[in-house]
């Protein structure tokens, strides 16, 4: 059976044109995805959870919910986190769970690009969509990010390479790629801007007073790169965990934000982070319409309270103020410091999971599911914020994130 | 249910603070031969009305979403606890989608539509709208600087826009053809604007005059049941009230709605010169037919200003030095969002207060304007029952025109007004209107057939805002969703689409996938994001 369409559920580009052929409910062949999606989509039943776990132990389905619900009801402050990859369903479900608990509730956003939204509260964002890009951009900056290595389709979908309205090809486009060292991104770029380490904001601010006509000098690269943003048509920038993750965080994004809000004095220029995780945009996009907050949300106080730093998920671990975890779709056993995951191996922490990872294997509770848009389907969300529906190709009789959540409710509201 | 004895205000029926019963029969309003369910709602020395329908508001969707991201300081000061029957929340200015339900129903509203979704961003707004709980919604859809529209416009192709338009509102399941600032957010996406209603679009020999015109006779054509729904080129400017007027008059004999007028009835030449223009526009209305308009009525306090128009939004970023998102969509629309402030004693912004109050009382027929606040452009929606008691009583008008700008007195004609709205003014402004301009025929009234949307009030004129602030009774399809203030039931409301169907040309596909970067397959809104939907047939 050929499946047309198919949103790739991996990352932030949510290239909607995957073409999947099943035979006997397997994936055998995968067209237009790019590397890491192929091996997503033909893997997928590959390291598999088989089995409902408690306490290592081999369970059903009911009675894993039931161990989870009663953990998650008697804990006192409990965290529920993870969400990126998966589908805005099970979100705004978890979102719920979360409220009802009086729960903490973070997303993955907290660990990469929360200072991009932290920024964007500070001063706005000047965005727009990937295909405002492909028809219009002439000059295209990518700042601290590899999208040849990590948004493998970027250049070719939505930027450097595509036929557009207003621009042919890659030679009506000037692209620059700004980071600390020459990645294959750089490659294709007209023009390679090499900065030292931890020096963003300072760039950034240099280049906005000169840009004010507050400073006569700068260094040629930089001038250049100025000259170049203030004489193009329609620029945009896009920028990775080189610029949110580096010294200065949410302030070296809150320059760049700034310095896109002046450009727009002397031409049409726009900025838009590469989200990672195919659905860490829709993560924000819910929990902002339920909550009002985007990520580290807290219901102690039976209404939501957002305070990144305190109610971010490493922090609240490292602090070791949780006393149960349920962790969905997410494996910050593998990536969160020590002082953070150690804490998760110590209290009950529950996993919704469609694989055996890290977290899996520190956790009291683990529980198979559906793998949302290929064994499930729902809402993503593409970087840009435009919203896709996720595609169900494969049969599976493990349940659905969303509908393990909606029992967990049905279970505490019992 | 028998609603019994109120004090009924149901203008639609001619029935103007009649003493009667009202009878309620699954989800829909009865005779009273047809009537099974005996229980009664005691309603003695209670208003009755037909539940509040909004026909514009900002709450569900990208541009709402961002202003909530953006906005953490609005939310902090107003928080909304969970309860039995309630979700938790924030507002303020933009609150959260739980909290957009539950607050138009405590003050009697049951229907609420989205003014602006961009087509490609249609999926989110009705996923957003899945989270609204209480009120029946819907959506309008943003054309104004389509390309197709502007393509179709511009070769005179007009059945070729009229279909498309059709199915623009079918894949997006749209209710209405929106225009913001036609021309004007298509050429922002070079960084600048239109400013008369014949300046060109660039890269399309188009004007806005060409657009409007299309979109009108396209919306007629199709028998939508709402006109077009305009928010005018120049909003915001000094001087913008010729465009309006000229807006209106060049549109007839076409339905148009214009909306949120005060921001677009504005005379003087600049900022020091600025002066009211809504007298000028009420006499417009008064002479012109096929025409309504929502105000828009400015609230003093913290708003947040959200609209496809991004070249306005620009200015304000500017003239406010407050944040500023912008957010162009591909092919199709724009947004900018920025904070602001009312403030009474700034002369522009008293000024501005004072407009939508005259263009509501100057206009003779109460079928043609609404009240709104253009959520939360002006101000939030929660404050219309403030606006009602300044429109009731000149008292309390001439109050507030004491403690705002001492310029208002010279600059608007408002504190010369002596009208004095009546209760069934008031439920056509916010009911009766609102419902007949969006074709709306089950709604916006009490006769029998209409459903069982109805708003009971303890009324009381010495605090008329206090009487609309909670209503004492809010039935949603006939199920009492708030008493005494309070959300009492969990209940969801259904959104409205329309009958249309048609189908793109190959030329229009191959155009889509070439220049959009989604699959056109994978561009029209599910079923799954319409769990409670209302078919609308378009005759």
């Amino acid at each position: 059976m050929i499946h047309e369409n198919v949103v790739c559920p991996f990352c932030g580009c949510l290239c909607d044109d995957i073409v999947v052929t099943t035979e006997d409910n397997q994936i055998t062949d995968v067209k237009n995805a790019c590397a890491i999606s192929k091996s997503k989509f033909l893997n997928h039943h590959v390291n598999m959870l088989e089995s409902a776990l408690v306490d290592g132990k081999e369970v059903s389905m009911d009675e894993a919910v039931d161990r989870a619900t009663e953990i998650l009801s008697s804990a006192d402050n409990p965290l529920i986190y993870g969400l990126s990859s998966t589908e805005c369903e099970a979100q705004r479900h978890a979102i719920h769970l979360a409220e009802l608990l009086g729960a903490t509730i973070d997303q993955t956003a907290s660990v990469c690009h929360g200072p991009t939204i932290l920024g964007t509260q500070d001063a706005g964002c000047v965005k727009c969509t990937l295909g405002e890009v492909k028809n219009r951009a002439d000059l295209i900056i990518y700042w601290g990010c590899n999208p040849a290595e990590a948004h493998i389709r970027h250049f070719r979908r939505y930027s450097v390479f595509p036929e557009g309205l207003f621009r042919k090809g890659r030679n009506e486009r000037e692209v620059v790629v700004v980071d600390v060292r020459a990645t294959a991104s750089a490659r294709i770029a007209t023009t390679f801007v090499k900065t030292e380490p931890g020096t963003d904001f300072e760039n950034i601010s240099l280049m906005r007073a000169y840009l004010k006509g507050k400073r006569d000098s700068l260094p040629d690269e930089l001038r250049d790169l100025v000259e170049k943003m203030k004489t193009c048509t329609f620029g945009i920038i896009f920028f990775g965990l080189g610029l949110t993750m580096s010294k200065g965080k949410h302030l070296n994004v809150d320059a760049a934000l700034r310095l896109v809000r002046d450009l727009n004095e002397f031409t049409k220029f726009s900025i838009t982070p590469m989200r990672g995780h195919y659905n860490v945009t829709g993560a924000g996009s819910t929990m902002a319409w339920v909550t009002g907050y985007p990520f580290s949300v807290n219901f102690a106080l039976g209404y939501p309270l957002s305070n990144p730093g305190e109610f971010s998920a490493v922090d609240v671990l490292a602090r070791k103020e949780c006393d149960a975890a349920l962790i969905i779709a997410s494996d910050p056993a593998a990536n969160f410091p020590a002082e953070a995951w150690k804490h998760l191996a110590d209290i009950p922490t529950i996993v919704m999971d469609p694989k055996v990872s890290l977290t899996t294997r520190i956790a009291k509770v683990s529980i198979p599911v559906a793998t949302a848009g290929i064994e499930a389907e729902g809402t993503a969300y593409r970087m840009d914020g435009i919203p896709l529906r996720l595609k169900k190709i494969v049969q599976t009789s493990r349940p659905s994130d969303a509908a393990v959540l909606t029992k967990m409710i049905e279970k505490v509201r019992a | 249910m028998i609603i019994r004895n109120g004090t009924v205000h149901d203008p639609a029926n001619n029935i103007n603070g009649e003493k009667m019963d009202i009878f309620v029969e699954k989800g829909k309003i009865v005779d009273e031969s047809d009537l099974k369910d005996t229980r009664e709602i005691d309603a003695s020395g209670l208003l009755v009305m037909p539940g509040g329908v909004e026909i514009h508001t900002h709450i569900a969707g990208s541009k709402v979403n961002i202003a909530r991201i953006m906005r953490p300081e609005d939310h902090r000061k107003d928080v909304v606890k969970k309860t039995q029957y309630r979700r938790s929340g924030t507002g303020y200015t933009v609150p959260t989608t739980f909290t957009i339900g539950y607050r138009y129903a405590e003050m009697g509203y049951t229907t609420v539509w989205e003014a602006a979704t961009p087509p490609l961003g249609a999926r989110h707004s009705h996923e957003e709208l899945m989270d609204i709980p209480l009120v029946d919604k819907g959506i309008f859809t943003l054309m104004g600087s389509n390309y197709f529209v502007l393509k179709y416009t511009e070769e005179g192709e007009f059945e070729k826009l009229k279909n498309f338009v059709a199915w623009l509102l079918y894949a997006t399941r749209g209710y209405a053809v929106k225009i913001v600032n036609p021309g004007g957010v298509e050429n922002w996406k070079w960084g600048k604007n239109v400013n008369s209603l014949d300046d060109t679009v660039q890269n399309f020999n188009v004007t806005p005059r060409e657009i409007l015109k299309n979109l009108a006779r396209a919306a007629d054509e199709l028998h939508l049941p709402h006109s077009i729904h305009i928010h005018c080129n120049n909003l915001g400017s000094p001087g913008n009230y010729a465009i309006t007027k000229e807006t209106i008059e060049m549109l007839a004999p076409y339905r148009r709605h214009i909306t949120h007028i005060q921001f677009n009835s504005y005379a003087g030449e600049d900022w020091a010169t600025f002066t009211s223009g809504g007298s000028d526009i009420a006499a417009v209305l008064n002479k012109s037919k096929n025409v309504t308009c929502d105000v828009g009525q400015v609230i003093f306090g913290d708003a947040t200003t959200m609209t496809a128009d991004g070249p306005w939004q620009h200015t304000l970023f500017k003239l406010s030095g407050n944040k500023w998102a912008n957010s162009d969509v591909e092919m199709e629309t724009g947004a900018g969002i920025v904070p602001y402030k009312f403030k009474k004693k700034n002369v522009v912004n008293a000024i501005q207060w004072s407009i939508g109050l005259e263009v509501l009382l100057l206009t003779k027929d109460p079928y043609k304007v609404f009240l709104t606040t253009d959520h939360p452009n002006a101000g939030p929606f929660y404050f219309y029952p403030h606006v009602m008691e300044l429109l009731m009583s000149k008292k309390k008008r001439e109050e507030m025109i004491e403690k705002v700008h001492p310029l208002v007195k010279e600059r608007s004609a408002l504190s010369s007004i002596d009208r004095e709205y009546t209760l069934s003014d008031i439920a056509v402004v916010t009911r009766a209107g609102t419902a007949q301009a969006l074709g709306m025929t089950a709604k916006g009234h009490l006769g029998a057939g209409a459903d069982a949307d109805i708003s009971i009030y303890n009324f009381d004129e010495e605090n008329i805002q206090k009487s609309f602030q909670k209503a004492a009774y809010t039935i949603k399809d006939g199920v009492i969703v708030v008493k005494d203030g309070n959300v009492v039931a969990d209940y969801m409301g259904r959104t409205y689409i329309l009958d249309v169907k048609a189908d793109l040309s190959e030329e229009e596909k191959r155009i889509f996938s070439k220049y959009y970067t989604v699959q056109l397959a994978n561009y029209p809104v599910e079923d799954a994001y319409l769990p409670r939907k209302e078919v609308v047939t378009c005759a």
